[in-house]
């Protein structure tokens, strides 16, 4: 699941390296319209509905942060 | 506050636009983002159109004609109207008022009261509450009047607002009749208010050279202190909190369920906000329209009656509709309104050369 997230992030930032980084949000690689666009992405592809309280940006900090949250929402790998 | 209200109702609805539409597909290239990531964004916020208002023109320009329109399709006449409400973040001036200038140009009488409110995203609501305590003062009837152009305070290169702002005006027309109740319900918390600001312009920090410089503050949107900022980030996550539990609270309290709602008429911010609102509030979203930013953009307080004339004009003329209202945004504030709305004599959308 984490290649396909991470294949996910380099289309939508294709500038930058997400693997030199430890916190995705804070590290300025995702902004807010960046985490829409990958929920979106995340949402289609795993068939899922991630709930709204659960868009916080520690959700988005990390490949595993990402990960667990689409298993959260009932995403399977 | 939670209240209710008895025997007043809505009776007429007009909407009026700006000519001018930007397209969202002309305007990604003023944005400093790479065209293909702000392209994707067009679906999922429902980026695509927005109507704009001449930079000469006011909200009280917007109200007079629509106010002409109806006095001379004689949807109303002068005599029946007792008040005026203006609900607005945009005023011509500070002083006079805009409810005070739509009585001199549309020659009312001066025993009719006019006052203005400064409100946005929840205008409507609140517009509702004051319109309400009028009539039960008279017999006549109140104007309630909606409308921003908050496309003159958006920077163009603002990504974060811009494409999703519109200008708009509506006239709601309100009287006393029927018994129906009506519930009210509204919330503040003005501690996160400057998620969504105008820093500059008024007293605080009057408008001067340096508050009208252009800059990335550092979120890649170009914008100025004279200029709207909003929070994205910050509102959405206050919807996501704050609006659901005040639902289904609300549906509790007066033992409702959503299948007893004909509409959910909510304020209009992005689409993907309120697909997750109506998830997490198990809103049908066959019955919340979603469309507004799509087509005219965000009128901020006129976006209920907005939502209401453009997708539900042939159930408000011909059937009575329980609707459920829902507004949220600056301030911070959000509440609900549960109550009927139909059989109107008069609802329309026009367009103005304004």
């Amino acid at each position: 699941m984490n290649s396909d997230i991470l294949s996910m992030l380099e289309e939508i930032k294709p500038e930058f390296d997400f693997n030199d980084s430890e916190d995705f949000v804070m590290d300025g690689l995702l902004d807010s319209f960046d985490i829409i666009t990958l929920i979106s992405m995340l949402e289609e592809k795993y068939s899922i509905t991630i709930d709204g309280l659960d868009i916080v940006p520690e959700n988005f900090s990390s490949l595993d942060s990402i990960a667990n949250l689409v298993v959260k929402s009932g995403g399977k790998a | 506050m939670i209240t209710k209200f008895r025997g007043k109702k809505i009776t007429s609805m007009l909407g009026i636009l700006p000519e001018t539409v930007g397209l969202f597909d002309d305007e990604v290239n003023n944005y400093s983002f790479p065209p293909k990531q702000t392209m994707r964004l067009k679906k999922i916020m429902g980026y695509d159109r927005h109507r704009l208002a001449k930079d000469t023109s006011t909200v009280s320009d917007f109200a007079v004609y629509g106010l002409r329109y109806m006095l001379e399709n004689k949807w109303i006449k002068k005599e029946e109207i007792g008040a005026v409400i203006t609900v607005t973040l945009c005023p011509d001036h500070f002083v006079p008022h805009i409810s005070n200038i739509v009585q001199d140009k549309c020659g009312l009488d001066t025993d009719v009261m006019c006052f203005d409110i400064a409100q946005g995203c929840c205008g409507f609501l609140v517009g509702l509450m004051q319109a309400f305590m009028v009539l039960d003062h008279t017999d006549k009837k109140v104007l309630l009047i909606n409308g921003d152009v908050l496309s003159h305070k958006v920077s163009k290169k603002d990504r974060n607002d811009y494409p999703l702002i519109g200008d708009a005006a509506t006239i709601t027309v309100l009287e006393n009749g029927g018994d129906d109740e009506i519930y009210y319900e509204m919330h503040t918390d003005g501690s996160r208010g400057k998620a969504l600001i105008i820093p500059a312009g008024a007293f605080r920090m009057p408008s001067n050279p340096d508050t009208g410089v252009m800059a990335d503050l550092g979120d890649g949107n170009f914008r100025s202190l004279d200029n709207m900022t909003m929070d994205g980030s910050e509102v959405f996550n206050f919807v996501q909190v704050e609006v659901p539990p005040m639902l289904e609270n609300a549906f509790k309290r007066e033992k409702l369920t959503v299948d007893d709602f004909d509409w959910f008429l909510f304020h209009q911010p992005n689409r993907f906000m309120l697909q997750k609102l109506a998830e997490k509030a198990g809103l049908p979203q066959d019955k919340l329209p979603m469309n507004l930013v799509e087509n005219f953009g965000n009128p901020s307080g006129a976006s209920i009656p907005m939502t209401a004339i453009f997708n539900c004009r042939d159930s408000l003329i011909n059937s009575e509709n329980e609707c459920c209202l829902s507004a949220f945004g600056s301030g911070l504030a959000w509440g609900v309104v549960f109550m009927n709305i139909g059989k109107l004599d008069y609802c329309d959308l026009i367009e103005s050369d304004l």
